[in-house]
């Protein structure tokens, strides 16, 4: 609008800075909007060079993450099926486990990992003791790939051994798939690192009973829809990554008359349904593989600086941002803040933990706390905090997901597509929802809380993006 | 005595809001020392300037909040009222359903705009600017301290855009009726003004009003817009589209002095706009007003009061004639003064209210000191002590660092004030008093208080002095008060109510500035003529 039309048109002002010249704008009747101006990045000199120098190809960035964005959102996850991981996940060795996170050496590794590692190797057969489990782990007999490396996720530790059942998910848009292993329930668990018999025992028999009849279940189905079921667990009250017990109801009624279809024992039926009804997570090791698939297929879009992946090993955050492909950026993870389980205190608490963050990549967990009121209490917060993060999550997100739907907000898409330089600029970190694992193999869950990535992680891809053009 | 420093993370909040908070903390019963502000180096040093113990480390997006009081109520008693204060000042974090956006950008998703306000800390103020413009926004860029290379970069990229980019440094602007930040509630007409100079266009603008004339807009360039750097481009620009203003019958440009060459260019532009213009220069001799000659086109002005009535007239409105100071008054009120009463001490405001007032004073009187004398011969070494003849716009950087503007917060000119009126050769204090969106809300009540301390201590000094037989004649009334009050009816601090609550203090209050400045000359012309008359 040129001078001479601004001076024959409403005055209509953005203001940044001094709050009285609002209101005195606001006073005066005149149309107004306060801008809630924090200094860039901070203050973070480096960091504004490093936008600045991305504005100069605006662009390119805009149609990059367009692109991305789409990709994202017009993904459709399927449940098509379950195999075992030897089978089915690209590049996973022979003599591999594939952990949650940023790749990490034994050393680096904190207790959970370390026992949920020393449970596979007994699990799998490579060795006869945990002694000897962990000494075959710390020689480097065995290979540790991140499970994002696969195309698969894993809650808490979040390991994948060869012989392991996984849930095959299959992006029937772009035709990608995504792996993830059947949830084992709470309490002394794998993926807390816990690797006693029981564990042990727990895991043989999902492998032989209960993998094998959820597979000939889901033959009979043309394919779950997990985008539709999630889209529906939103309305009511689970966000997907901390609450999954809709979206565990809804496979439930889904799946219990296919098992009952199928000529399987009674009493193998009645253990399957049994075992998934008593775990209100057990939607947790679909709503992630389902993320997991509707955002790889965003992974390597040029200049597109939305994220791809965040998560965690419990020892190192890791981010992936969509235009450096697999790069990762990685920062000391950091603690949750939270509520913990009666008889633990904050010491007892290991950093942050597992590939669940892959929730929060895709507009939910954290991001849709506004759906889950019930939630809140639990991470020790209120209903309108829910509302206050959902809020937030638009500032630093690309969109909205047109499937994805907040019933409180007045059924606005949750915010979706993660924008690095947002996130840098306004230095308004990405929330997430999660639960806290003991510091110390095999205790289990001891709490849950919201956590925030390391800062550092964004100003890495942040300065990569820039480096990059 | 308890001393508490808190930092809390990533509470951002502008340093006015902070500064004010900050000063009414000081002033809270039993707290000794306080500083509410942002981890900047220059908080952090000042906060070891004021001998606060605990180590702390903070980012310039951190708050800090220490304080130093007798006793813990006393200390916890002001951090209740510092949020108290900082929700009071509408920048404390935005509560449930109170989102705003966090930028420009989402500012704009929100609400379709055509012009960005932006009082940002400078380093970062270039920057915002720049993605207002590229969004197709015109500017009014309040913040200081942005580069000349910025602001060339800015204003070229502003002009291939055909928008504004109204500063940095402008304080003053009325768009399409509308004040913005320092600007006076004046009536609509057909006078348009370009100003380098945000006191000037306030003056100018409120003299139009009074002499029933009105604005059609008030278009702000920044001080620098002129320098050889920037090229007159935002003054031509503002130039050209007021010329194809249809409202708009009479230009008014108010300039600083200009490189040469960008003068002759802004005359140039006034000569072929093929509307009648009026233009003043404040400040030092030369520039425009040195290089050009009178035009049919192109009136010039040498005041402020001169330029509205100049324009006016070409407006086909009667002019206000200035009244000559009366003489009566002045031997009358010179006859009360003491023979060491020989001084004049301004303490203005307004930047070029304060240079107007130096032009004319110096005209009278000779030299005249200030931070930023017109004469370099004047250039007070402290600032912070007066000689002689003194004429101090505390507006200057030099006074404003750390602290909020005068318009905004009086406590510094208070303090001035008392010092002056306690110094025995000072015979007359010459204030400007700004009213107007933007400034303080009853600066009036804030100086008349100021003058009954001053009085009652000049009285006390004189019975101390009487008492003492020391003197043979008291110590009669103090020093004169001279001001002007630049504001209209129409201000949210009312313009007849602020010159009365002043005239009932004492104060011979004007109608322009340069009849405060001719009044306050003639005194001390006449006290200079020895003894009372």
């Amino acid at each position: 609008m040129s001078i001479r039309d601004l001076f024959v048109t409403e005055l209509a002002v953005i203001n940044l800075g001094v709050p009285s010249f609002y209101e005195d704008l606001l006073r005066q009747g005149q149309p107004v909007i306060q801008v809630d101006w924090k200094p860039p990045a901070g203050g973070n000199q480096e960091m504004v060079a490093a936008l600045e120098k991305l504005e100069t190809v605006r662009e390119k960035i805009e149609a990059g993450n367009r692109e991305a964005f789409q990709r994202l959102s017009e993904a459709h996850p399927y449940l098509e099926g379950i195999g075992t991981a030897r089978d089915l996940i690209p590049g996973l060795g022979e003599r591999m486990l594939l952990h949650a996170g940023p790749p990490i050496s034994w050393e680096h590794m904190s207790g959970p990992v370390r026992g949920a590692i020393i449970g596979a190797i007994l699990y799998e057969s490579w060795a006869q003791s945990p002694q000897d489990a962990e000494e075959l782990a710390a020689s480097g007999g065995i290979a540790f790939s991140p499970a994002h490396e696969h195309n698969a996720v894993g809650p808490m530790a979040g390991i994948i051994s060869p012989s392991m059942p996984v849930f095959i998910i299959h992006n029937r848009t772009h035709g990608n798939y995504a792996y993830c292993t059947l949830n084992e329930g709470l309490g002394k668990v794998l993926r807390f690192g816990a690797f006693g018999p029981d564990v042990l025992e727990r895991l043989k028999w999902m492998a032989e009973e209960l993998a094998p009849a959820l597979k000939k279940a889901l033959q009979l189905s043309d394919g779950i829809d997990l985008k539709s079921l999630m889209a529906q667990m939103l309305h009511m009250g689970d966000e997907g990554h901390n609450r999954n017990k809709a979206g565990t109801s809804l496979f439930y009624r889904i799946v219990a008359p296919l098992l009952l279809k199928t000529d399987l024992a009674p009493k193998t039926v009645r253990r399957c349904l049994e075992f998934i009804d008593s775990n209100d997570h057990f939607f947790l090791n679909l709503s992630m593989p389902a993320c997991k698939a509707m955002l790889d297929a965003a992974v390597g879009v040029e200049y597109s600086t939305l994220v791809t992946t965040m998560t965690r090993n419990g020892t190192d955050f890791g981010l992936r941002v969509a235009g450096t492909g697999n790069h990762w950026f990685t920062a000391p993870a950091n603690y949750v803040e939270g509520l913990l389980f009666p008889g633990f205190t904050p010491q007892d608490a290991n950093p942050d933990l597992g590939d669940s963050a892959i929730t929060e990549t895709c507009g939910l967990g954290g991001f849709a706390m506004a759906a889950a009121p019930a939630i809140v209490q639990f991470v020790g917060g209120t209903a309108s905090m829910a509302l206050e993060f959902s809020n937030l999550m638009y500032q630093i997100t690309y969109g909205e997901n047109p499937v994805f739907t907040i019933p409180a907000l007045n059924f606005r898409g949750t915010p979706t597509g993660i924008d690095v330089r947002q996130v840098v600029e306004l230095g308004l970190l990405p929330v997430i929802n999660t639960g806290i694992a003991h510091r110390e193999a095999g205790i289990g869950q001891v709490g849950a809380g919201l956590v925030r990535p390391p800062m550092a992680c964004f100003e890495k891809a942040l300065s990569a993006l820039a480096e990059s053009i | 005595m308890k001393e508490q420093v808190i930092v809390q993370a990533n509470r951002y909040a502008d340093s006015v809001t902070l500064m004010l908070v900050s000063q009414r903390v000081q002033q809270l019963p039993g707290i000794e020392a306080a500083l509410v502000g942002m981890g900047s180096p220059l908080n952090l040093d000042v906060l070891q300037t004021l001998d606060f113990q605990a180590e702390i480390s903070a980012g310039p997006n951190d708050l800090i909040i220490a304080l130093r009081g007798r006793d813990d109520e006393a200390v916890q008693n002001a951090l209740d009222q510092m949020e108290a204060l900082m929700r009071a000042q509408g920048s404390s974090a935005s509560g449930p359903g109170k989102e705003r956006p966090k930028s420009l950008v989402q500012a704009l998703a929100k609400q379709q705009s055509n012009l960005a306000l932006i009082s940002v800390p400078g380093v970062y103020a270039a920057r915002e600017a720049r993605r207002a413009l590229e969004q197709d926004l015109h500017v009014m860029l309040f913040s200081d301290n942005v580069s000349l290379a910025e602001e060339v970069e800015l204003k070229k990229l502003a002009h291939s855009r055909e928008l504004l980019l109204m500063g940095p440094d402008c304080g003053t602007a009325i768009l399409n009726g509308v004040p913005l930040a320092f600007a006076n509630v004046v009536r609509r007409g057909v006078i348009g003004l370009v100003a380098a100079s945000g006191t000037g266009a306030q003056e100018v603008s409120v003299q139009i009003d009074r002499m029933g004339q009105g604005i059609s807009q008030v278009i702000g360039t920044g001080g620098r817009d002129l320098h050889e750097a920037v090229g007159g481009i935002m003054m031509l620009d503002s130039i050209e589209a007021l010329r194809q203003d249809p409202e708009t019958t009479v230009i008014v440009v108010v300039s600083k002095p200009a490189a040469p060459a960008i003068a002759a260019k802004v005359f140039e532009a006034l000569s072929k706009c093929g509307k009648p213009s009026v233009l003043c220069v404040i400040g030092s001799n030369g520039g425009i007003r040195g290089k050009t000659e009178v035009t049919a086109q192109v009136a010039i002005a040498h005041s402020l009061l001169e330029t509205a009535q100049k324009a006016v007239r070409l407006a086909g409105g009667v002019q206000i004639p200035q009244k000559p100071a009366d003489p009566a008054e002045i031997s009358g009120i010179a006859a009360t003064l003491q023979p060491e009463q020989k001084y004049v001490r301004g303490l203005f405001s307004g930047g070029t209210l304060c240079d107007e007032a130096m032009e004319i004073l110096t005209e009278k009187l000779g030299l005249i000191y200030s931070y930023g004398p017109l004469d370099p011969a004047g250039q007070l070494l402290d600032p912070n002590k007066s000689c002689q003849n003194t004429v101090l716009d505390l507006g200057d950087d030099f006074f404003t660092v750390g602290r909020p503007h005068p318009m905004i917060d009086l406590t510094l000119r208070k303090q001035r004030i008392k010092e002056e009126a306690g110094d025995p050769e000072v015979a007359v204090i010459l204030l400007d008093v700004v009213l107007g969106y933007g400034a303080h809300p009853d600066p009036a009540s804030e100086l008349v208080s100021v003058l009954a301390e001053a009085k009652a201590e000049a009285e006390a000094e004189t019975k101390v002095k009487t008492e003492r037989g020391r003197e043979s004649e008291p110590h009669k009334n103090g020093a004169v008060f001279v001001a002007y009050v630049c504001g209209t009816a129409g201000d949210p601090q009312d313009y007849n109510k602020q010159v009365k609550a002043l005239r009932e203090a004492g104060v011979r209050v004007f109608a322009s500035n340069v009849e405060a400045a001719e009044f306050t000359a003639g005194i001390l012309e006449a006290a200079r003529g020895g003894g009372p008359r």
